[in-house]
């Protein structure tokens, strides 16, 4: 039996897993494309049995047969019975095999691994979440979460930024959040033709003009590393404490456990010890181009 | 007159203006409406105004001949658009089309022009406030130009 090591917050990850370098087949459901690069593939256990219980911010290493693995966050609902879902850009030779697989096709997952968002920490406060690109899937189980337990937070805002309309992730569930009273959503592309009537301009700016208490609030933000820096400039314009902002960091992951050491980030090693990250634990770091 | 005073100066961007330059400003100041649809300016036209935009949406387009426009930033209420008319040659560097119905407060760029060139106190603190608005936009478009959210290379 693997032995479990705890996160920040003292949580076991993962719970109990045989064998954490031991992939475990299971069969993809549904492949849905969401952009032209951009897929979800809803998968379940070939030998049946539980999904194992994953945490929002939480990973999978996929692992395409013959051709290698990739962590890949999961993005599907942590408060219900749900496959497992993955949105996975096509970026390198592991994904654009997951992209071809169709209903029925197997792949190999081990996980869940990592440091979660702290949705349970931030109860009682106002929730910020800032998804640049393909970074909204790994926020989209904090979201359910959040929504989920509604009564447990005070004002909660989504930040979305894509690089065109066409790049926008969960359109539909967008517009769904974006009809509640109880959410604030904003959604912003690079650049538009006139068929767009929405924001236009970078994602960081519309923070300006959220609503919220920047004394209590606790921001959760995923995307290219720049605009995480640009992020954090403007929350901390407006006086939002270092200890108060969580990122989800993306280095080259193997193992998820620590042994390997492809992921070193400074001293941390982001499998085991983030990807989630508090901002001041990474601070001294961030942007630096030898990191 | 009295509405407008107090209207510039709880807006940001004339946060903190000497009372003498705020009346000024709104010497300078008048209410505008431009309908969905229409430009306030275009690229290459002459910039003798500025607006501190209090509702609506307008995007500001850039096009390459009888090309589609494209949508480099839109700006709602709360914002300033424009900045042109205190930098030379004072001409317009992207179309401001009106997407939806726009209330604004126009100001006089050209007449406060003339003005800082007689107080340069009152040049310095116009500058202080456009420069921020240059620099916003010149790292929004390092951003934009960056590609962030493309694949990582």
């Amino acid at each position: 039996m693997y032995t479990v090591f705890e996160n920040r917050q003292g949580t076991a990850v993962p719970e109990s897993l045989p064998n954490p370098l031991l992939p475990v087949p299971y069969r993809v459901l549904q492949n849905k494309r969401n952009t032209h690069d951009v897929f979800t593939l809803d998968v379940e256990p070939v030998n049946g049995g539980n999904f194992p219980h994953f945490l929002p911010g939480q990973f999978n290493m996929l692992y395409f047969f013959g051709k290698g693995d990739a962590a890949i966050s999961i993005s599907g609902d942590p408060t219900t019975e749900q496959p497992f879902r993955h949105t996975i850009r096509r970026a390198g030779v592991v994904t654009q095999a997951l992209e071809k697989l169709k209903p029925g096709g197997v792949l190999g997952i081990r996980g869940p691994f990592g440091v979660p968002w702290p949705v349970k920490e931030a109860e009682g406060q106002d929730v910020l979440l800032v998804a640049g690109g393909i970074g909204l899937a790994p926020l989209r189980p904090a979201m359910y979460t959040l929504l989920a337990n509604r009564d447990n937070y005070r004002k909660i805002s989504l930040f979305h930024g894509a690089r065109t309309p066409e790049d926008l992730l969960y359109v539909t569930e967008l517009e769904q959040w974006r009809s509640r009273l109880d959410l604030q959503v904003w959604v912003s592309v690079d650049a538009a033709t006139r068929n767009w009537m929405g924001d236009v301009g970078v994602v960081t700016k519309l923070i300006a003009k959220a609503s919220f208490d920047p004394l209590n609030v606790v921001a959760l933000i995923c995307g290219p590393e720049i605009m995480m820096r640009f992020t954090i400039q403007e929350l901390e314009k407006i006086q939002i404490k270092s200890d108060k902002i969580f990122l989800s960091m993306e280095r080259n992951m193997k193992c998820a456990v620590g042994f390997c050491g492809h992921c070193q980030y400074g001293p941390h090693f982001l499998c085991k010890e983030g990807p989630v990250f508090r901002y001041d634990q990474v601070q001294s770091l961030l942007g630096k181009r030898e990191v | 007159m009295e509405l407008l005073e107090k209207i510039l100066a709880q807006h940001s961007f004339l946060k903190d203006l000497e009372k003498k330059y705020l009346q000024l400003m709104v010497g300078c100041a008048s209410n505008v409406r431009f309908d969905a649809g229409t430009f306030i300016y275009r690229e290459r036209e002459d910039a003798n105004h500025f607006y501190i935009l209090r509702a609506g949406k307008v995007a500001l387009e850039i096009h390459n001949g009888g090309c589609e426009a494209i949508t480099i930033e839109t700006l709602a209420a709360g914002d300033v658009l424009g900045w042109a008319w205190l930098v030379p040659p004072y001409r317009w560097h992207a179309d401001a089309h009106v997407l939806e119905m726009t209330r604004a407060i126009a100001l006089d760029g050209k007449c406060l022009r003339d003005k800082c060139r007689d107080d340069h106190h009152l040049g310095y603190e116009l500058m202080m406030r456009i420069v921020p608005l240059i620099t916003h936009q010149l790292q929004a478009t390092q951003l934009q130009l960056m590609d962030v959210y493309g694949v990582r290379k």
